[in-house]
């Protein structure tokens, strides 16, 4: 027993997916795992990012917003990163090839941009125009040009969140390993 | 002007007096969990002083005279999230401190520590506040002053 | 033109939204920098001459109206001091840049420093033009979180202590603020300062006394005014040298801005107030005295920096147009001249390895430059005509002592701490550049950015340097324009209406 639990478990395993499942790859150590969670952040993590993408379009009219579709998005990644044993949480972006910093960069630049754009149109800083149409399969919809503000803010906030996983998750585990003797 | 209720009262007064106790605690953790604390007095008053409660204001859920103040809801939000951000901010510094020192204390002022140190009787001194003493006789700058914190730290 | 105003906010952000997503191109973020702030200092040149001329311009974000939507206020006092800042902070952002680049032999990019810089002049400029109290509690968090990483960042054990301090303190002091706008609400039901200027007045005496002391303790954490000035000196000397100028030039600065504006337009006194009287005369004693027990050359200036903090509260404590104006005046002179003595004691570091006055000596002969760029701010602070300390100082005093016998009691203080002030300065002269020279300690850790070590200086470094000590210059030579435009932003504050009319329309 105790044998086993020190040998790594890989995926070569009867629990081998047929596909990749998680980004962060295989678990080393065996008591890092739970396929438990491993499963429902398999189940969760598309939904929740679905989720947040709807809180961040309601959001001018109804609870929601850039910043609370950020932080659920956020949290769908804190999820994997928690279900995928911490090893390679570093990497977690790394299938998209972005350094969180680029996505807060980013989310910070659209943002001003929506904030300036106004101007263009003779409008006072940060005001906002609405535009409805009638769309075959939707039906009636509001769109609202801050909406590009809030998607700033949703990119911006994913953004450090991925960051803090990165320095204040596993960075902190790289350490603690490097310093384990 | 809007008035309190009692029970909200105590409950803030409780938050800011658990809060301030914390923050005058010497470990950074305990600090942090005072400043927590107090920021949920901070936004829990700024909900309070929205007015007695009433519906979200949400456009189209409710007629508008049934809102509660949306401003003070507003207010709180921004709050939060600051709160939220300097919280992780304090814990990254925790944890900064832990590597490099060893320990999250929160240490006296390099001053102070030399003031009381110079009061101290010299039959009082023990063995390891003495060889600090004589290292501020010799170099009072602040090359000594600022060694001093980590040399104390790795003793404690 | 309203845009206009909101440039000063907008474009530092934008800013630190390119320099992130550059930052693997240190030169990129450094032209990024350089021309987003030469950029609003320009704006706020244009501001206050608009200012000066039209009265106070006005932004409403997004259309909405005051009190209820955000504005943005750019009057005389406002744009003047967004003006010396910027100008401030962008001198500093040469020298840093140029330091770094001494340090590590070549530009290094880094996703942290350039941004951080970025939202901290974010923060500062939104205080100056924010209009409401709840923008201004998040223009402080936005310039206090960028100082806490800037002050931490690099941090190694022994400065990681001051770091603390100096974080925890904020925090309270910001926890304070929003228990104060929450009060300030709940009394009035708005956050507007022009709103609040009628609002307040309508409410009983006791509440309006108890409110106005939060403000006074809130941001009197921020301004370092005695008794709430001791994390100051302990934590400002324990940053890089840039870092620490920029903190010293603004930061506190804002806090006194914070005073300013909350005192005159929402808790006005129609005569000098007694409690800030008082506190004045402490902090500038508390601080000269302080300063002259010191050893440390950073923490001697930390003192003195907590000194003419009161001088600035006290024209605020004089309470009319005349004392509001030398203090108008004096946050100008001082902002520039606060920062250039951190910067020139940076550049004594690395020349000498040592922080330590007692360890330093005969500077004069081998950096005679260096000697005139310390002295010329030395003297400025001190106030010795001709220089902008003397013609701000001028203008407190006048205002002093004709205002009556306790406020000309108090001036008799500011000349006290004035030539204190002289004697520190003429001590650190003495020590530092006279008598015998001194071989400079080695440098015992050359990647510490906290230079206690004969590292190289750069050409830039000290044209950073000398400029700032031509602006400070320039303010002397301008001293008759300025006081008239720090007279007639007096002139505004006391009399409130120009600025609510503006508001509220």
């Amino acid at each position: 027993m105790t044998q086993q639990e020190q040998t790594p478990l890989t995926w070569n395993h009867w629990d081998e997916p047929e596909g990749e499942w998680m980004l962060p790859g295989e678990c080393p150590v065996r008591t890092n795992r739970t396929l438990l969670l491993e499963m429902a952040a398999r189940l969760l993590f598309p939904t929740v990012l679905v989720f947040s993408v709807y809180l961040l379009v309601v959001g001018h009219y109804a609870p929601g917003g850039g910043f609370a579709g950020g932080l659920v998005a956020g949290l769908a990644f804190v999820l994997r990163y928690i279900a995928g044993g911490g090893a390679e949480g570093a990497e977690i972006g790394t299938r998209l090839n972005l350094r969180p910093p680029l996505l807060v960069g980013l989310g910070l630049l659209l943002a001003v941009i929506a904030a300036f754009a106004p101007v263009a149109f003779g409008r006072p800083v940060l005001a906002s125009a609405k535009y409805s149409a009638d769309v075959p399969v939707l039906g009636h919809v509001d769109l609202v040009s801050s909406l590009v503000l809030d998607v700033g803010v949703y990119l911006l906030i994913i953004g450090v969140v991925l960051d803090l996983l990165r320095s204040l998750g596993s960075g902190i585990e790289r350490d603690a390993r490097e310093s384990r003797p | 002007m809007i008035t309190l209720n009692l029970g909200m009262t105590i409950v803030l007064a409780v938050l800011y007096s658990v809060g301030f106790y914390l923050l005058l605690q010497r470990s950074l953790m305990r600090i942090l969990i005072g400043i927590v604390v107090l920021g949920h007095g901070a936004n829990l008053l700024l909900q309070l002083v929205g007015g007695p409660p009433a519906r979200a204001p949400v456009l189209g859920t409710a007629p508008p005279e049934l809102f509660a103040d949306p401003l003070p809801q507003a207010l709180a939000l921004t709050a939060i999230v600051i709160t939220f951000a300097m919280t992780t901010y304090l814990l990254a510094l925790g944890y900064r401190s832990w590597v490099l020192v060893g320990h999250d204390e929160v240490q006296d002022d390099v001053e102070d520590r030399r003031i009381a140190e110079r009061e101290r009787p010299e039959g009082s001194m023990s063995d390891d506040t003495a060889d600090t003493g004589t290292d501020d006789d010799e170099d009072p700058g602040s090359a000594a002053a600022s060694s001093e914190p980590a040399a104390t730290g790795g003793r404690r | 033109m309203t845009t206009l105003v909101t440039l000063p906010v907008l474009l530092p952000i934008l800013g630190a939204a390119l320099t992130v997503i550059g930052s693997r191109s240190a030169r990129l973020q450094r032209l990024i920098g350089i021309a987003v702030l030469a950029v609003v200092s320009a704006v706020a040149a244009v501001l206050l001459v608009v200012a000066d001329r039209s009265g106070p311009i006005v932004a409403e974000l997004g259309g909405w109206p005051a009190p209820v939507g955000i504005v943005l206020v750019a009057d005389r006092l406002s744009a003047l001091l967004l003006l010396i800042s910027t100008l401030v902070t962008l001198a500093v952002l040469v020298y840093a840049i140029d330091q770094r680049i001494t340090d590590y032999g070549r530009d290094t990019a880094s996703t942290t420093f350039h941004p951080i810089f970025l939202l901290l002049s974010t923060g500062v400029s939104l205080a100056y033009l924010t209009g409401d109290l709840f923008s201004l509690f998040v223009a402080f968090e936005i310039m206090l979180a960028a100082s806490y990483v800037l002050i931490t960042r690099r941090t190694n054990a022994s400065r990681i202590r001051s770091g603390m301090t100096y974080v925890i303190i904020s925090l309270t002091s910001s926890l304070l603020f929003l228990t104060t706008i929450a009060l300030v609400y709940a009394a009035t039901g708005t956050v507007n300062l022009a709103d609040l200027s009628a609002r307040v007045a309508v409410l009983p005496p006791g509440l309006q006394t108890l409110l106005a002391c939060m403000t006074i303790v809130t941001f009197g954490i921020k301004a370092a005014m005695v008794p709430l000035h001791f994390w100051l000196p302990d934590s400002y000397p324990n940053a890089p040298a840039p870092v620490t100028a920029l903190f010293a030039g603004l930061l506190t600065k804002v806090g006194i801005y914070a005073l300013l504006r909350t005192q005159t337009l929402v808790f006005p006194q129609d005569r000098p107030s007694a409690l800030l009287l008082v506190l004045a005369a402490l902090t500038m004693l508390v601080g000269a005295l302080g300063a002259l027990a010191q050893n440390d050359l950073n923490r001697l200036l930390s003192f003195l920096l907590v000194s003419h903090i009161g001088f600035m509260l006290f024209g605020l404590a004089v309470f009319d147009a005349a004392g509001v104006a030398g203090t108008a005046l004096y946050v100008v002179h001082h902002i520039t001249v606060q920062a250039t003595l951190f910067l020139v004691s940076g550049l004594i570091t690395r020349r000498t390895g040592t922080v330590a006055i007692d360890q330093m000596g005969g500077l004069a002969q081998r950096a005679p430059f260096l000697a005139v760029l310390f002295a010329v701010p030395a003297l400025t602070l001190a106030g010795i005509p001709p220089t902008s300390g003397f013609v701000a100082k001028l203008a407190l005093l006048q205002a002093g002592a004709a205002a009556g016998l306790s406020t000309a009691l108090v001036a008799g203080v500011v000349i006290v701490a004035s030539l204190l002030t002289l004697y520190a300065m003429v001590r650190v002269w003495i020590r530092v550049f006279w008598g015998t020279e001194k071989e400079p300690l080695p440098d015992a850790d050359p990647a510490d950015e906290l230079v206690v070590g004969t590292a190289a200086t750069s050409r830039p470094m000290y044209a950073a340097t000398a400029g700032l000590v031509a602006v400070s210059l320039a303010i002397a030579a301008a001293a008759g324009p300025l006081s008239s435009v720090a007279g007639r932003a007096g002139v505004d504050l006391t009399d409130r209406l120009p600025y609510v009319t503006a508001v509220l329309r």
